[in-house]
């Protein structure tokens, strides 16, 4: 399965291309795609250009309600999907 | 300090309206993302993992308190509480909005600062000894220097789309503290008999995917003929440089595939054209710039005694003897135990400010180590100083000693990283503690990088790690034997790959190893040289 992603415009901030034909911060509002589906809908999402920056595909493993990053950038996408994985933002935040 | 100048206040008010101009265009519509990301660049906005990040210059890494407070107000406002300082003796914010970078670049600028030439191919912010203007071995102070060529770089017509980007760095000291030896030039002070100061001149050292040792091209050139001889060196570099593979267009490659003699000799021929002329910096000149650069009065001895052992070791650890009798120069290692290399909270650098302010005439500098400096304490204020830091958490007496980590962003922020750096540095630093091997263990570096464009100067580190993916796990190449100052080296391969978890361990026996068998006052490099990298090898790998 695949799951558009991008970075949102205005702020910068991860988000995945949902069902609606929006943008969300909530991975689990991502719309899971086919392989036959991820091309053309990629090309509709890439319409966007005042919204997000910069959208494509990634490789995940679905499940019914969320997914996991697959694949050989799985550890940047679950990194980008979860947020920095140590440091200040992650004990700031955890404050 | 060096104050901005109406011609400085106009540039970088011109740039900071364009910028707000260009992303409300961005915002609208009427610029495509292609056109918008070199502006952006130009402006020290990268699109990393998670959001935005800003690159502000610290020119030369030379920050008053009024200039960090700001800092602080920037990360607390506009990011999360923190900022990110660089080995470029730079601070990166990792959370801003491009929409309210116009007004983050607004603020800096009331307080003389900016990210211009931050980015992109251009001449980079000029870096230098962290201790210049008060180490007490220096044969001059580079920061007149480097201001002179912060004031011809900005902006500059002719480099403003080089092959690649340019970076320049200037040592005041025989001791070089920075790193001339893997910049594009490196530049160092030196004194004739008669007293008169010129600089000797390296080109083409770097790191990344090629490292290489500067070459030097000259032993001597007077001090007055600085610019003449940059510009001689950027022309031909200009000139001649690839820019038809962004792998070899950084001027090591030119360097190396001309030959250090024919690129010299191309440079004098050029230099010869256009030195005496107007680029000749005229003694008044010299005179007004480095006017801004007086060392401080003499201060109070520290006379009182202190039992805090804690203090003391401190006192030893992180201060350095000053030029001036009664100062002091206070290294704030920004490596608490277990904590991300180089962050600073908004709190801490408020807290930071009002020490200089208090006891180190307003003045902080930043390190390519990634920690603070107050340069000029007066010596009877270390206990105050040391009880300040105590309160942010900032008192670990680890400069320079092993857990003194240096790390890039990584993977946790960074766009081109293979691999996490972070966490690595944050586990090593509480591995290094429970063995109590800051203690134990005498002068050596780590650096990790999370690719191969080494921000994290692994190349350069006694103990280097850099990140690599391999079919999609992140892997660690261990190196050792690298040298970051004076006879700069570029550490070897120590073996195959490591996981996370092994790299971690590695560095923490290499430390070890180093432990138990230096002699007396070796440091890490001498401990390598005199017993070879196999026992530290064999620790790491097996037999
Ligand atoms: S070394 Fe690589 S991973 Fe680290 S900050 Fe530089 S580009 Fe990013």
């Amino acid at each position: 399965m695949k799951v558009i992603t991008a970075n949102r415009l205005a702020d910068g901030r991860v988000v995945y291309f949902t069902a609606e034909k929006g943008w969300s911060e909530n991975p689990d509002d991502a719309v899971r795609l086919s392989e036959a589906d991820a091309d053309a809908t990629l090309t509709l999402a890439s319409g966007d250009v005042l919204t997000v920056v910069g959208p494509y595909l990634i490789e995940v493993d679905s499940s019914a309600d969320t997914f996991r990053p697959a694949g050989r950038k799985h550890v940047r996408e679950t990194i980008r999907q979860t947020g920095p994985s140590a440091g200040s933002t992650r004990a700031l935040e955890g404050v | 300090m060096y104050r901005y100048d109406e011609i400085d206040r106009e540039i970088v008010d011109a740039r900071t309206a364009e910028f707000r101009e260009q992303v409300q265009a961005r915002l609208s519509g009427a610029l495509t993302e292609d056109e918008f990301k070199p502006l952006r660049l130009m402006n020290g906005v990268y699109l990393q993992l998670h959001a935005y990040m800003l690159r502000v210059a610290i020119p030369y890494g030379v920050l008053s308190s009024e200039q960090l407070r700001t800092l602080a107000h920037i990360a607390r406002t506009y990011d999360r509480g923190y900022g990110h300082f660089t080995t470029r003796q730079n601070i990166q914010f990792n959370w801003p909005k491009l929409v309210d970078i116009p007004d983050v670049l607004d603020q800096l600028a009331g307080v003389e600062m900016h990210a211009i030439q931050t980015s992109g191919n251009t001449i980079r912010n000029t870096t230098t000894d962290p201790f210049a203007g008060a180490a007490d071995d220096e044969i001059a102070d580079p920061r007149p220097w480097c201001e002179l060529i912060r004031q011809w770089s900005t902006v500059h017509p002719e480099f403003t789309w080089l092959p690649r980007k340019f970076k320049i760095a200037v040592t005041g000291s025989p001791e070089d503290r920075a790193a001339i030896g893997v910049h594009d030039i490196g530049l160092k002070l030196v004194a004739k008999d008669a007293g008169e100061i010129g600089f000797e001149v390296h080109v083409g050292g770097g790191q990344g995917r090629t490292p290489r040792i500067a070459a030097k091209i000259r032993d001597y050139l007077p001090a007055n003929e600085l610019l003449a001889y940059l510009t001689a060196v950027l022309r031909v570099y200009n000139l001649a440089g690839r820019r038809d593979n962004l792998y070899k267009a950084r001027i090591k490659i030119l360097v190396e595939s001309m030959g250090a003699d024919a690129f010299t000799q191309a440079v004098e021929t050029t230099y010869r054209d256009i030195r005496g002329r107007e680029l000749a910096l005229p003694a008044e000149e010299i005179e007004r710039v480095s006017s801004y650069f007086v060392p401080p009065p003499a201060g109070a001895p520290d006379e009182a005694p202190s039992n805090d052992r804690a203090f003391l070791t401190w006192r030893e650890v992180n201060v350095k003897p000053h030029k001036v009798a009664g100062r002091a120069i206070v290294v704030i290692a920004l490596k608490p135990y277990g904590k991300a290399p180089g962050d600073a909270t908004a709190e801490q650098m408020e807290a930071i400010a009002d020490l200089a302010d208090r006891y180190g005439r307003s003045e902080i500098r930043v390190t390519k180590e990634q920690n603070l400096v107050l340069p000029h304490v007066e010596a009877a204020a270390l206990p105050s100083v040391y009880e300040g830091l105590k309160a942010i958490g900032l008192a670990t007496a680890n400069a320079g000693r092993p857990s003194d980590i240096v790390a890039c962003p990584g993977l946790d922020y960074c766009n081109l990283a293979n691999a996490r750096s972070i966490p690595i540095a944050q586990a090593i630093s509480e591995a290094l503690e429970a063995a109590g091997l800051d203690e134990k263990a005498g002068e050596v570096t780590i650096k990790i990088s999370g690719c191969i464009n080494a921000c994290g100067h692994h190349h350069i580190a006694n103990i280097g790690l850099l990140g690599v993916d391999k079919k999609g796990e992140e892997v660690y190449q261990l190196t050792l034997g690298g040298i970051a100052d004076g006879d700069a080296a570029i550490g070897k391969i120590a073996g195959p790959g490591l996981s996370a978890n092994d790299a971690i361990d590695a560095v923490v026996t290499c430390v070890q190893v180093f432990a138990d068998r230096a002699e007396l006052g070796e440091t890490f490099i001498d401990t390598l040289t005199r017993l070879g990298h196999e026992p530290f090898k064999e620790a790491v790998y097996g037999a």
